[in-house]
């Protein structure tokens, strides 16, 4: 992103922008910001999710099944990681490297081979619900660790469609979403100098917004409308310098490389700084895994992109010391059948695939869960012969326990349901 | 087909429309000169003929008389009549999801009289905002969010364009509400001549071999058509006793089994070659700490005695349903119809209504007018938008509460739905009417803008009535987004920005233009004389450039993104 210091507001000047009115909230705000940052004794904890849009393949990725036959393994070869007794694809070498800090959950089941459904089903960790929208992980951990910060604290990289949302808590917590990091983050720009924005803002503040307020409820915009608080947060994050944490600009050519520099990888890149800048949760979305015809070649195609970015965060992550209170989670949707189809594809798979995890107190290079490696897949019961099935709910459950995140608690949706934010069990092999 | 190669589709599409509309666009400004003679012709024909009869107007004073009541009782206070351009917007926000064009403003309403409150007017209004096309797409979309939700669904078996499409025609056609309803429960046919069945082929999931999902049919029946969540008891019985089935015992908890015996009457359906057709199936189901399955009947949860039990199921379904002594379901079309007018449901959530009561002011009077008037939407939507909630300011004199908005003494302070902001930008940087007059390449390119701008700014999804907070992205978009920027921006000269700025005779003329353009009204006086001075401190270059900064301000307010 260019960063045009001549339009680039500073806080004082969106101070003066808008008036004394609202300088009160503001500083409220920022004194906040300064009270989470001494406070050591939690550390704050952040989620980056790696998304895997359309589902990858289980075979092809985290769980291959080398020794069998053509059918089953798809020609996919195992290596050795880094964490002792565990095999992943050969594909994935540079991650492969990364295991001491990352577990595999091979047994994950669910009940919902559908794209949106399960989308919905994996970020939420509930199935949809047709009276209730639920909060995606990332906007229950922003609710349950509150912090001040001038950008959102729950962003979304390169999602093509259904970003992490608020669900129930609002869409306060839904993300904030911006494409490849090459391009400027939309709309933080204003379209004039800043004189005349600054007469703009004036004139709606102290003259067309006090008018609609007279003769409403007593202080309109902290009881109902939000909106002027909303404005002020917008102009906020218009003038901070936590903007560059979106950019790759301060980034050399040499860590650009490291992540692969694809858009895929710059954002992963992106992700551990705007962790850095306080923000709570990133999902980076790569796409392209519904892979029904091709399965091997496609997801080998996915897989080159993924390799580099995911290894060099991890290993960035790792130096910098943000692992340590940063969870980082690979999953989509589902996975893949087990077996190939007649167009050498796969299908979707929810009876037994992979979900990835480390970092923020999950404890590494562990393997939780095992499947058949040549199962029947037109059984009738299709998770006969996973061993120690996890459900969504379970890794959900997981996760927010080792933020320290009382998943059992019952949240009030806006109609008064209580639910509870998960109703897994976490995996005690992982956290505990 | 895959996500990316769809929305690569999607995105050649949009190129190819965007250059197309260019060069249309160019052959229509030359053309554009400011002209609202034929709007103004046609809006002499319609008249409040609907509105005027006895038999109208007595519904109307009784309904208000209930409210009335309620207020006395309560000792709460209620606002004063709004202005006659203020319940314009509200109608045209409620039944064309935009803002009403200052040539329809003009067309209505004389400008010595837009502070006063005309009653005839505003029947007239409503009348025009009825007849006009864009009030069926509007809420053909409404109504389909209900109906099968806002996803794209099984791809080839389910074509959601073409249902909307179909509904929309139904409500331009306004066909009565119980024969659309029944229509989608019963009909047979393909998704793509027969658009009504995609309410049964948006439930396939490619489980159960293809056959719709009969569980939630049933579940999206009871809540759209009967105003009940009876989801819950598809895995057990209602424990907390807070699903009444029984009108005549509402405190009698309802059975899993409640739930499975009306999913029973949707056994039958199935895809086949001719499209959505009905076989013998039976329905069976393994019961919670149950044994084994067993074969559930179709059986209703309430009212039995209005079931006639010959031909498929679907059709004995449909038949209850739209029973017209089956108030469940005129109740529930009646507390929608008002949700999309207000903004807000009689009764909420809108999907949930308690079967025996007790029901507030205006519900079971309008439940009764709508029946018997054979389940007329326009009608009902005519009654509503006459009665004297809806045309109180949403301000007041005395200081309003919660409790002055949840009785309806004010008008409810309702934020926009993203449609509506999205429609209302559109219009206000128009000073014509953006309707089916306009070349559909201009429209449809309009419309790929609005889509855009709809996505960022947060769709509400199905989940339509709650009470959301706005998001930082919304400012940030309205701030400084594209669709606003390229409407306000002076000097391209088609957009209402610059024609203010050209056809305006003095600064007051194009301050009052702008507020009208944007905020539906005149400014007030100190609004005035501050916008005046500005003005008047500028030399003469620089009026365009502050034309463009108060399209900017009034955009950004707290007003304009409210429904008020």
């Amino acid at each position: 992103m260019s960063c045009h210091t001549a339009t680039h507001w500073n806080r004082r000047t969106v101070i003066q922008a808008a008036g004394a009115s609202w300088l009160t909230s503001l500083a409220s705000g920022l004194t906040n910001a300064q009270e989470t940052a001494r406070d050591t004794k939690h550390p704050p904890k952040n989620v980056i999710v790696l998304w895997m849009q359309g589902g990858p393949s289980q075979r092809d990725t985290f769980d291959p099944a080398s020794a069998v036959s053509q059918e089953f393994s798809g020609g996919v070869q195992s290596i050795k990681t880094a964490a002792k007794g565990i095999e992943i694809a050969s594909t994935l070498p540079m991650v492969a490297e990364q295991f001491e800090q990352l577990s595999v959950i091979r047994s994950v089941v669910s009940r919902e081979g559908d794209h949106a459904r399960g989308v919905y089903n994996i970020k939420t960790g509930f199935r949809p619900d047709p009276t209730l929208v639920h909060p995606s992980l990332g906007a229950v951990v922003c609710h349950q660790l509150p912090s001040e910060s001038d950008i959102p604290r729950h962003i979304s990289i390169l999602a093509s469609n259904r970003p992490g949302r608020g669900g129930y808590l609002g869409d306060a917590f839904d993300a904030f979403q911006i494409g490849d990091p090459l391009r400027p983050v939309p709309d933080v720009r204003s379209r004039v100098n800043q004189t005349r924005q600054d007469a703009r803002s004036r004139d709606l503040f102290d003259v067309v917004e006090l008018e609609f307020a007279a003769g409403r409820f007593k202080n309109l915009d902290d009881s109902k409308t939000l909106h002027q608080l909303s404005i002020k947060r917008a102009m906020r994050m218009m003038s901070s310098e936590q903007l560059r944490a979106f950019s790759v600009e301060d980034a050399s050519r040499t860590d650009l490389d490291r992540y692969g520099n694809t858009s895929f990888g710059r954002s992963c890149l992106v992700a551990t700084q705007l962790v850095q800048a306080g923000v709570r949760c990133v999902e980076v979305t790569l796409g392209g895994w519904d892979t029904h015809i091709n399965n091997t070649e496609a997801q080998r195609d996915r897989i080159r992109i993924l390799d580099p970015a995911m290894a060099a965060m991890m290993a960035d992550l790792k130096a910098s010391g943000l692992l340590a209170n940063t969870i980082v989670i690979w999953a989509g949707e589902f996975g893949r059948t087990p077996q190939l189809n007649g167009a050498s594809g796969r299908d979707h798979w929810p009876h037994g695939f992979s979900v990835v995890m480390g970092g923020g107190g999950i404890r590494g290079g562990q393997v939780v869960g095992e499947t058949n490696k040549t199962p029947d897949i037109r059984a009738e019961n299709k998770t006969r012969d996973v061993v120690n099935p996890v459900t969504i709910a379970d890794i959900h459950a997981t996760v927010l326990k080792a933020l320290s995140i009382d998943y059992q608690q019952e949240l009030q949706t806006p109609i008064g349901r209580p639910m509870a934010i998960s109703k897994g069990t976490p995996i005690a092999q992982l956290v505990g | 087909m895959t996500e990316r190669l769809k929305s690569s589709m999607t995105f050649r599409t949009q190129a190819f429309l965007l250059a197309l509309a260019c060069v249309i666009g160019i052959g229509s400004l030359m053309g554009g000169v400011f002209n609202s003679q034929r709007l103004k012709t046609k809006v002499s024909r319609i008249d409040a003929g609907p509105q005027q009869s006895a038999e109208f107007r007595s519904v109307v004073a009784e309904v208000d008389q209930q409210f009335q009541t309620r207020w006395e009782k309560k000792q709460l206070r209620h606002a004063k009549p709004a202005s006659t351009l203020t319940v314009m917007r509200r109608a045209s926000l409620a039944l064309h999801g935009t803002i009403p064009s200052v040539e329809e403003i003009r067309a209505f309403v004389d400008q010595q009289q837009f502070e006063a409150t005309d009653d005839e007017i505003l029947d007239r209004y409503v009348n025009y905002l009825l007849q006009d096309r864009r009030y069926s797409d509007y809420l053909s979309e409404r109504f389909a969010r209900v109906f099968v939700g806002v996803d794209n669904g099984p791809f080839l078996i389910y074509r959601r364009g073409r249902f909307r499409l179909w509904l929309s025609d139904q409500l331009m056609e306004n066909r009565p509400y119980d024969q659309l309803v029944h229509s989608l429960i019963s009909s047979q046919g393909v998704w793509t001549s027969d658009p009504e069945v995609n309410f049964v082929t948006a439930t396939i999931t490619g489980r159960n071999n293809g056959r719709p999902d009969v569980m939630k049919l049933a579940g999206r029946t009871s809540r759209a058509f009967l105003g009940m969540r009876i989801d819950c008891l598809q895995c057990h019985d209602d424990r907390l006793g807070t699903i009444a089935l029984n009108p005549e015992h509402p405190s009698e908890g309802s059975l899993q089994s409640d739930f499975h015996q009306f999913a029973a009457f949707y056994s039958q359906v199935k895809t086949g070659l001719y499209g959505v057709e009905d076989d013998h199936e039976h329905y069976a189901y393994k019961y919670l700490d149950e044994e084994s399955e067993v074969i559930v009947p179709p059986v209703v949860p309430f009212y039995q005695e209005l079931v006639d039990s010959r031909g498929a199921r679907r059709g004995q379904l449909a038949q209850w349903v739209t029973h017209p002594n089956n108030r469940a379901f005129a109740r529930t079309a009646v507390n929608r119809i008002w949700a999309m007018v207000f903004g807000r449901p009689l009764v909420a959530p809108v999907d949930d209504i308690p079967l025996a009561g007790p029901f507030p002011p205006g519900m079971e009077r309008l439940t009764d007018e709508f029946v018997k008037h054979d389940f007329n939407i326009q009608h009902l939507i005519r009654v509503i938008t006459r009665l004297q909630v809806f045309r109180l300011e949403s301000k007041a004199e005395f200081e309003i509460n919660s409790e002055h908005e949840s009785a309806w003494a004010v008008f409810p302070l309702v934020r926009l739905r993203p449609e509506q902001v999205a429609g209302a930008l559109n219009q206000t940087a128009s000073l014509k009417t953006i309707n089916a007059d306009m070349s559909y390449l201009v429209r449809l390119q309009q419309q790929n803008e609005l889509d855009q701008f709809v996505k960022r700014y947060g769709d509400t999804g199905e989940d339509e009535f709650e009470d959301r907070a706005g998001t930082v992205t919304q400012r940030l978009l309205l701030m400084n987004g594209n669709l606003l920027q390229s409407r306000i921006t002076n000097g391209n000269g088609s957009n209402a920005s610059s024609r203010i700025a050209m056809i305006t005779e003095d600064d007051q003329d194009a301050i009052e233009s702008v507020y009208l353009a944007v905020l539906t009204r005149l400014p007030n006086q100190r609004e005035l004389s501050h916008f005046l001075l500005k003005f008047r401190n500028e030399s003469d270059n620089q009026r365009g450039r502050l034309i463009e900064d108060l399209f900017w301000t009034l955009t950004n307010s707290t007003e304009f993104s409210w429904s008020h």
